[in-house]
């Protein structure tokens, strides 16, 4: 059950445990105590809505940027990700292979506050040596919800 | 003037339309409907069997086939039989590509019956078998099926029906509309009935790889003594997602398969090319998408039974296909009354069980080819409905 649990949690974590025990066919408790387990060991590490801020006034932007960062002896780069991390216009940082070697998604209200963000405190940080902004132009999935109004069901043209 | 009175077959004018669709056309026009009607998978065709299809266009496959179908198509589908099924049909004479299971069911009761032939048919069912058999100038026998038996054939029933007239028996398992699946012990019973008599059966299994028993399916053809009697009929549209590629196929004994290929030859010449190529991509390769497709039909079966229960409509466990029967008993009303009123005033589009045969009557037809949250809140909307009738 444990992979199927999480990927329908994954899915829509607003599932009562009450639905998830009859999909899964185990009782209700054993889902609870599945879910207080998970929680516990920080596997399951927090509920958030998808929210497709361009549809409301005053909407965000958000900006991909990425670092190249010098590691520092024996910490690697863990602790300039938990410097970036520390800033609430942070959303996402990810240790890369490539070119570069950090992503840093960034959010904020307009296209000056995240520049502004990224030259005053990402562009200064002392091992950053470089950045590369890209801001978001419209968002067409996220985390697996996808945005665009999709097709309509197109089934029932015939009945069976 | 033309007077088409006069030159209309009786036969089709006396026909009626099909009981599922008037609903429909009222849903859809109106706002805000959820509906449960749909018998058809909302998953897409995998993207695989999709490009094999591309493929073979981009190659110029897009001519005709053999009548029979291509032979790699042929020989997937005779593996597949062995694999799943546990039959052995001879590919290049006893496998037959049709357009859907549907020209296969025509066309193996236009090769049978004669006029006056009988067919039984168990009921409720899906709607084809009966203008069918007209068509081809027999007479439906109709068995009610019951729900304390689970809606499956019994032997008993079986036996009362058959005459020295009978050619044919309609074995339509796992079951539209009622989610019933005739299981190993089932089918001996039949096989037992069948034993010395010159009966056909034509075996209906479009929704074979849907089937949630321990066992999993079992193919009427493969119980001792059933093979030389049995018409196997199965298709892509219901395990692989792919209805609107039209492709099916027929097995069964050669000197009936030769026959039926003839009507298929003169009727049809060959089912469409793209399809065929992209189905034996399917049966090559796609075992982990069927498989992925049945677990979530699966849950999705756990969710909409127990719903139903929990709301007070009495729903049997459907074994089969994806659709819940539940019973509309405890409401009083008849089925085209509570459909109706559902609709009208809770938006609810579902399927009368009467429109499958009257042994449908006091039922309805819910799919569950939706995703969960669309069942959850069709669930939620009908015990609204139920509760508001029971002030």
């Amino acid at each position: 059950m444990d992979t199927q649990l999480l990927k329908l949690l994954a899915k829509n974590a607003r599932y009562s445990n009450k639905d998830l025990a009859t999909m899964l066919n185990v009782s209700e408790e054993e889902i609870k105590a599945k879910i207080k387990d998970y929680e516990k060991k920080g596997i399951i590490c927090g509920y958030k809505a998808v929210i497709d801020w361009d549809k409301l006034d005053g909407s965000m932007v958000s900006a991909i940027i990425e670092l190249k960062v010098v590691p520092k002896a024996g910490l690697g780069f863990e602790d300039v990700a938990q410097q970036i991390s520390y800033f609430k216009q942070v959303e996402s940082v990810y240790l890369m292979s490539g070119a570069y070697d950090l992503i840093v998604i960034v959010k904020g209200k307009t296209l000056q506050d995240v520049a502004r963000f990224v030259a005053r405190e990402l562009a200064t940080m002392d091992s950053v040596t470089s950045t590369a902004t890209h801001f978001v132009m419209r968002r067409y999935k996220e985390l697996d919800v996808e945005f665009v109004i999709g097709e309509k069901d197109g089934r029932g043209q015939l009945f069976i | 003037m033309m007077d088409y009175s006069k030159i209309l077959n009786k036969t089709v004018t006396e026909m009626k339309p099909s009981g599922i669709r008037k609903f429909f056309d009222i849903a859809a026009t109106m706002e805000d409907v959820i509906s449960l009607g749909v018998g058809e998978p909302d998953f897409q065709t995998p993207w695989e069997v999709r490009k094999a299809g591309i493929t073979s266009l981009e190659r110029g496959k897009t001519k005709y086939t053999s009548n029979r179908g291509l032979d790699e198509l042929r020989n997937e589908i005779s593996k597949y039989m062995k694999r799943k099924c546990n039959i052995s049909y001879n590919p290049s004479s006893e496998v037959l590509v049709t357009v859907g299971g549907s020209e296969a069911i025509d066309a193996a009761i236009r090769a049978i019956v004669s006029y006056g032939d009988e067919v039984i048919i168990p009921q409720p069912s899906y709607v084809c078998y009966e203008p069918i058999t007209e068509l081809a100038g027999g007479k439906p026998v109709i068995i009610e099926t019951k729900a304390e038996d689970d809606f499956k054939l019994t032997k008993k029933q079986l036996a009362d029906a058959i005459t020295d007239k009978t050619k044919v028996l309609i074995l339509p398992y796992p079951c539209n509309p009622t989610g019933a699946v005739m299981e190993r012990k089932d089918l001996e019973d039949i096989a037992e009935v069948l034993d010395g008599t010159n009966i056909m059966v034509i075996s209906d299994e479009i929704y074979s790889e849907l089937t949630f028993t321990e066992s999993g399916h079992i193919s009427p053809a493969s119980i001792d003594g059933m093979f030389e009697r049995t018409i196997t009929v199965n298709g892509f549209s219901k395990a692989f997602s792919m209805t609107g590629w039209r492709l099916g196929y027929a097995c069964g004994p050669e000197e009936i398969m030769s026959q039926i290929t003839k009507i298929h030859q003169y009727a049809i010449m060959c089912a469409p090319t793209t399809s065929q190529y992209a189905a034996t991509w399917a049966l090559k390769h796609c075992d982990g998408d069927v498989s992925h497709m049945r677990n979530e039909y699966n849950r999705r079966r756990r969710l909409i039974t127990k719903g139903f229960n929990d709301i007070g409509l009495t729903c049997r466990e459907p074994l089969g296909a994806f659709y819940a029967f539940p019973s509309i008993e405890c409401t009083g009303m008849s089925s085209d009354e509570f459909c109706e009123k559902l609709l009208s005033e809770y938006r609810v589009a579902v399927v009368p069980g009467n429109a499958f045969g009257k042994g449908g009557e006091g039922f309805f037809r819910a799919s569950y080819c939706y995703s969960t949250e669309h069942i959850l809140e069709a669930i939620d909307r009908i015990d609204r409905f139920i509760k508001k009738h029971k002030e």
